[in-house]
């Protein structure tokens, strides 16, 4: 479902005497459906990066990653949006929302992109924002004031809305409670048995064990001599 | 009579630039011909426009009506009708029939007007988009293009105000399916009459533009399919020669409120009250008593 | 799937200085694609040679009309390319009165462009304009004040009903959310993107707003000095900019 061959990364800084910053270096990588592949490795080693470049956000100098047959490096970017809106999903650290909207439609919209009924979707929503225990007073506000811990999983909602084949988490517990962190995995390891084919960073051991079938250490992809 | 003017005041030059300008106005319905208007010794507003068109196409055997508001005996009718008596010496009658060319200001005269005469309007604003779009090249560029949703607007405007479309002059109309004209002041009363068979002549002489409508010219009122136009008058007949069908005017008789309404064609109510009709508040006529 | 607008090497001088030179792009159905830049980076002058409000000196801008497929819109006859304005295509100001009747009132804003192309049914455009007007989240109550008697939020929403009331295909917006409170910015944004998600449109958004971006726009032209200097996904594009002067932008933009 994922495959990354021979991906390498470096970041040009064009205002600070066009410093040259390797980050990344033949990276390989493959995901069939229904697994889950952990990224590990020290921070800064480029987890992020790679999981970056896989959604499309990152560019890629060299290589291959092609998600559902879509090679993300170099399609057009009407192509990308397409394989996010159907196809790829990403739960990120934070959250970003236009200001004002309602929670119920922050987590629904993946849905209405995709032209499913309004009703259809704000049900789902419901569903799921129950489920990761937001009080349901909340779901009519703007996510943009709730605590870290309540953006965390409004964000996870939002990436569950939509099942999607291929999912990116991005520690996706980080500052979560026990109660909701056993939510989450529960949600990946639904999505696992449905099939999807799932990339994490998982700081938490525990969770990582739990959902995850093996990890890749990515300091294998760092360059080596670095600049 | 000495003659101290050119015929008609204006010069031949002159009187051949506004007759070009008056032939491709005719060519063209209701498409407004620019002209290089001229100085008239009276000052714009009272009809200068109509007076050169006048002048362009009189001839020295030609009878001519006045009328300002169907009047006869008003100011503006009454100099108008002096100043071609002196400067070009023509005939003229308060008859409808015995004129070959009528000038009018804001009216158009109850009696069928025939094929061998011709009514000249006094035009004071041509650009019956003007209103709405102050831009002479944005109006232009719309008359060329038939971009005409604007004229509508106006008309929505009326009925989401007044709840119905309360424009009573210089209703808009579109000529033969192709240009929207402005008629004038006159009311919209009126406007059916605008398919006539004299030819008619529009003149604004401040704004610079001829524009016309030649005999039997298909002229169709602006409206909404669910607010037709309708020609309105004052629902009642004439108090002096009792006609119904007559366009007219209220006036007030006392400080009392007393009021009565009259025929705004002073011919035509003349005529009638001289074959016999009389009307709530009409004495029978004698010539010469009113 | 065809593009719905197609632009190819279009350039513009003003004498010895350029314009826009040489920009070319793809638009597809319901694509939203964002042109950034700073004041004079030649953006509003590209903004106007699209929506043909300019004449460009080169280049080609094609359109995919509904009777006669695509379609150089430079080499179009004027009506033909104002009939497109009033109807497949559509154009926000930034300033509301510029793109408003502000004598009219806002029912008869909306219903202008039904008028235009025919609408003879003065119950059924008050009654479009009504509806159009709850879809911007006006109350039904204020058709029939003017606009001059609106907010500046307002009169942005009122201009977008205007615009998308003949239902366009591709919508030209010049700094749509400029000289609005950051507070009304929001909802206006919301408010956009839901209508073009629900009608399927295209839009090219002109502004120097990053932010607005991000949140509108699918793809992202950044231009500088009369040039696109790079395109991609917006949030590629964002994140990790390639051209010197995208990472000069984006690195300036204040963080709150």
């Amino acid at each position: 479902m994922i495959e990354i061959s021979g991906v390498s990364k470096s970041f040009v800084l064009h205002n600070q005497g066009s410093a040259v910053i390797p980050v990344m270096k033949d990276a390989d990588l493959h995901v069939e459906p229904g697994e889950c592949v952990a990224l590990v490795g020290a921070s800064g080693a480029g987890k992020s990066t790679l999981m970056r470049m896989i959604y499309g956000n990152y560019l890629a100098n060299a290589g291959r990653i092609v998600v559902g047959g879509v090679d993300v490096a170099r399609a057009e970017p009407r192509d990308v949006l397409a394989l996010r809106r159907e196809v790829l999903g990403y739960v990120s650290q934070f959250l970003r929302v236009v200001p004002r909207v309602p929670t119920l439609d922050v987590v629904a919209e993946p849905l209405l992109n995709l032209g499913v009924d309004r009703a259809e979707a704000r049900g789902r929503a419901e569903d799921l924002l129950g489920r990761l225990n937001i009080p349901e007073r909340l779901w009519a506000l703007s996510p943009t004031t709730f605590s870290g811990g309540e953006q965390q999983r409004v964000n996870i909602a939002r990436g569950f809305a939509h099942t999607f084949p291929a999912l990116l988490l991005d520690e996706p517990t980080a500052s979560l409670d026990v109660k909701n962190r056993d939510v989450v995995l529960n949600l990946i390891k639904e999505a696992k048995a449905r099939g999807a084919a799932i990339v994490g960073i998982f700081h938490d051991e525990a969770a990582r064990d739990h959902v995850c079938d093996r990890e890749v250490d990515v300091t294998g992809f760092t360059p080596k001599a670095a600049a | 009579m000495t003659q101290d003017y050119n015929f008609a005041y204006l010069d031949e030059q002159t009187k051949r630039m506004i007759r070009r300008a008056i032939l491709k106005g005719l060519a063209v319905p209701g498409y407004q011909v620019p002209f290089a208007s001229r100085e008239m010794p009276m000052p714009y507003g009272w009809g200068t426009g109509g007076v050169q068109v006048s002048a362009s196409i009189l001839t020295p055997e030609d009878t001519m009506k006045v009328i300002d508001q169907g009047a006869d005996d008003t100011t503006n009718a009454v100099s108008i009708r002096k100043f071609f008596e002196k400067t070009a010496g023509v005939a003229t009658s308060e008859e409808t029939s015995k004129a070959d060319v009528i000038q009018t200001r804001h009216r158009i005269p109850e009696q069928d007007l025939r094929e061998d005469q011709i009514l000249v309007y006094q035009v004071p604003i041509p650009e019956p988009l003007r209103f709405l779009e102050p831009r002479e090249t944005e109006t232009r560029k719309m008359h060329a293009l038939e971009e005409y949703g604007l004229m509508h607007v106006k008309l929505y405007e009326d009925i989401s105000k007044n709840g119905a479309i309360s424009t009573s002059y210089a209703y808009p109309v579109k000529v033969e399916g192709r240009y929207v004209m402005d008629p004038s002041p006159i009311p919209k009363f009126d406007n059916p009459k605008l398919e006539m068979a004299a030819v008619q002549l529009f003149g604004a002489g401040r704004e610079q533009r001829i524009y016309a409508l030649p005999p039997y010219t298909r002229v169709v009122s602006l409206d909404f399919e669910d607010y037709p136009f309708e020609p309105s008058k004052a629902d009642h007949a004439c108090d002096l020669c009792g006609s119904d069908t007559s366009y007219l005017d209220e006036v007030i008789m006392d400080d009392a409120g007393g009021r009565m309404f009259v025929c705004s064609d002073t011919d035509f109510c003349r005529s009638r009250r001289a074959a016999g009709h009389v009307g709530a508040q009409g004495v029978p006529f004698e010539e010469d008593a009113a | 799937m065809t593009p719905l607008f197609q632009v190819k090497d279009l350039s513009k001088f003003y004498g010895n200085r350029i314009g826009c030179k040489d920009v070319s792009f793809d638009l597809y159905p319901g694509e939203v694609m964002g042109i950034v830049g700073e004041s004079g980076s030649g953006k509003s002058t590209l903004l106007n040679c699209l929506a043909g409000h300019l004449p460009p000196d080169r280049g080609e801008v094609l359109f995919d009309t509904r009777t006669d497929g695509m379609r150089d819109t430079i080499q179009m006859s004027e009506p033909e390319r104002r009939m497109l304005g009033r109807t497949d295509w559509a154009f926000v100001h930034q300033h509301a009165r510029d793109g408003l009747r502000m004598g009219v009132s806002a029912g008869g804003n909306v219903g202008e462009r039904l008028m235009a192309v025919g609408a003879r049914h003065y119950g059924d455009i008050r009654e479009q304009a009504i509806d159009w007007l709850g879809r911007v989240e006006i109350n039904a109550d204020r058709v029939d004040d003017r606009p001059s008697a609106f907010s500046g939020g307002m009169q942005q929403r009122l201009q977008i009903a205007r615009n998308l009331v003949t239902g366009p295909r591709l919508v030209f917006m010049d700094e749509p959310t400029g000289g609005l409170d950051v507070s009304v910015q929001a909802r206006l944004l919301d408010l956009l993107r839901g209508l073009v998600r629900e009608m399927g449109l295209s839009a090219i958004i002109v502004t120097h707003d990053l932010a607005v971006v991000r949140l509108l726009a699918d793809r992202l032209m950044v231009m500088k000095d009369g040039h696109a200097v790079e395109t991609g996904l917006t949030d590629q594009v964002l994140d990790d900019p390639q051209h010197g002067y995208t990472q000069l932008l984006v690195s300036s933009v204040l963080q709150v």
